[in-house]
């Protein structure tokens, strides 16, 4: 079947089976290869994206049911200049990322979280992390990056 | 996975027929399912989407009930049950992780009946009636044992209406791997009676602590539990705790449910 969703910003339509997983489509039919998928069995995160500006997994729902909405992956996340936007720079300047396989996740859930909640406390931006593993940082720096990025004291935060 | 026809119908009586197909099978936010169909565990030859389904979605209250329609998903529950029904919303509020919430709702939750899943807990304090397309069922009919529910096949649940109590809490000692609680209880106030609703403990399924609940009714305090003991006999054990230990937990989880009521 043809399945249709805007996806950053532009329509994009593509096949898919019933079966076609949404990380699937997106990184097969349309190329769009930096939602990654750590595990497929929608423990890590690492697929997350946004759905009508929702997170989801998109490891963990079909294709077809993307049909129509709005999807936003990590490719329509930097500024439209091109530049790291304030999460992603953040994540840079915090070494919030060793190998950065979990990081397109992150970067989803975290953007998903200060939309949400702007001001959040080290106990709100670990618990909205339940769901995404990294197997590198210890998440130390991810939290401090995304205090960061909401524009709050860094070295307040995490024991070490 | 197995392929499948996905079919997406708009109305409840559209979605009854579509799943007269012999292998057809309802699909709402597949955080169950959608694993299920990976492992092979499961081969529907169509699946029927419900969430395109409007009269399936949203929350109401009247006359001291609230009805959560059966597409409804657990970060909608979180929000909308906060003033009003605030363990429900709190119980909503800690399934999974914030992407799982965004998808999953109380039908397929309900429906699985997950030996650990937290709604059932809640459904069985709360004496809560599960609405189907054909029938209405009192959750202590509904709920037959791990994963297995009195629905019938192709039966659809479009709602769960919760007497609304005047406190309650839902305690989840979390199994930090699988972000399912190992053993939760929820503990539901009302005026004239106490209901107490354990999952993740029985290898029965979810169940009330009716020894509990008489207890409480008459003196609403931890110290009215402290002289009982839950038996082991029934109880699930496996690699993350014992059967004593899963029994143990539902006394102190009560307990500091209703602590926090
Ligand atoms: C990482 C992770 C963590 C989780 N943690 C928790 C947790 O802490 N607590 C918890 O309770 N759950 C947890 N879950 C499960 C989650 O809540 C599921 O969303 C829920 O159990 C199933 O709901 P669903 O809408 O996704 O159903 P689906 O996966 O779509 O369906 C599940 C089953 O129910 C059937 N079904 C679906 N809807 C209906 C309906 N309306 N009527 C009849 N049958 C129906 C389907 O055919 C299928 O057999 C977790 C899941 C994941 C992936
Ligand atoms: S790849 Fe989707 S949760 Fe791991
Ligand atoms: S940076 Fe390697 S998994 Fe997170």
């Amino acid at each position: 079947m043809k399945v249709t969703m805007t996806v950053n910003g532009k329509s994009m339509s593509g096949e898919a089976e019933g079966r076609t997983l949404l990380s699937s489509f997106l990184r097969e039919e349309l190329g769009l290869t930096g939602t990654h998928v750590g595990c497929d069995t929608s423990q890590c995160g690492a697929c997350t994206v946004h759905v009508d500006g929702r997170q989801v997994k998109a490891c963990t729902m079909f294709a077809a049911e993307a049909e129509g909405t709005d999807v936003t992956t990590i490719e329509g996340m930097a500024n439209a200049d091109g530049s790291l936007n304030t999460i992603q720079q953040a994540f840079q300047d915090y070494h919030g990322l060793q190998c950065g396989f979990c990081t397109p996740g992150m970067v989803m859930a975290a953007s998903s979280l200060l939309e949400q909640n702007p001001k959040p406390s080290e106990t709100e931006i670990r618990e909205h992390l339940h769901g995404n593993i990294c197997r590198c940082t210890g998440y130390h720096n991810i939290v401090k990056a995304i205090m960061a990025a909401s524009g709050q004291d860094v070295p307040a935060v995490a024991a070490e | 996975m197995y392929n499948f026809e996905f079919v997406k119908p708009s109305s409840v009586d559209e979605a009854v027929a579509a799943l007269k197909d012999e292998d057809a099978q309802p699909l709402s936010g597949g955080q169950t399912l959608i694993p299920t169909l990976k492992q092979r565990l499961n081969q529907p030859s169509r699946l029927v989407s419900l969430l395109g389904i409007a009269d399936l979605v949203g929350l109401s209250e009247s006359g001291g009930e609230m009805t959560i329609k059966g597409a409804t998903n657990h970060a909608t529950v979180a929000a909308e049950a906060a003033s009003s029904f605030p363990g429900l919303a709190a119980l909503a509020g800690k399934i999974g992780d914030p992407a799982v919430r965004n998808r999953g709702t109380i039908g397929g939750s309900i429906a699985n009946n997950d030996p650990s899943a937290c709604y059932p807990a809640a459904a069985m304090a709360c004496q809560a009636t599960i609405v189907t397309n054909t029938r209405e069922i009192a959750a202590d009919d509904f709920f037959e044992g791990m994963f297995a529910t009195a629905l019938d096949e192709g039966e659809i649940v479009t709602a769960v209406r919760f007497p609304v109590p005047e406190a309650s809490n839902y305690q989840k000692f979390e199994q930090p791997a699988s972000r399912f609680p190992l053993t939760g209880v929820f503990v539901a106030k009302y005026a004239d009676r106490v209901g107490v609703g354990v999952t993740g403990a029985s290898n029965d399924g979810v169940f009330r602590w009716k020894e509990a609940e008489e207890a409480l009714a008459s003196n609403f305090s931890p110290d009215a539990i402290s002289g009982l003991t839950v038996p082991a006999d029934d109880m699930i054990s496996d690699l993350h705790g014992s059967a004593e230990y899963r029994a143990h937990l539902v006394k102190v989880l009560t307990g500091r449910g209703v602590a926090a009521c």
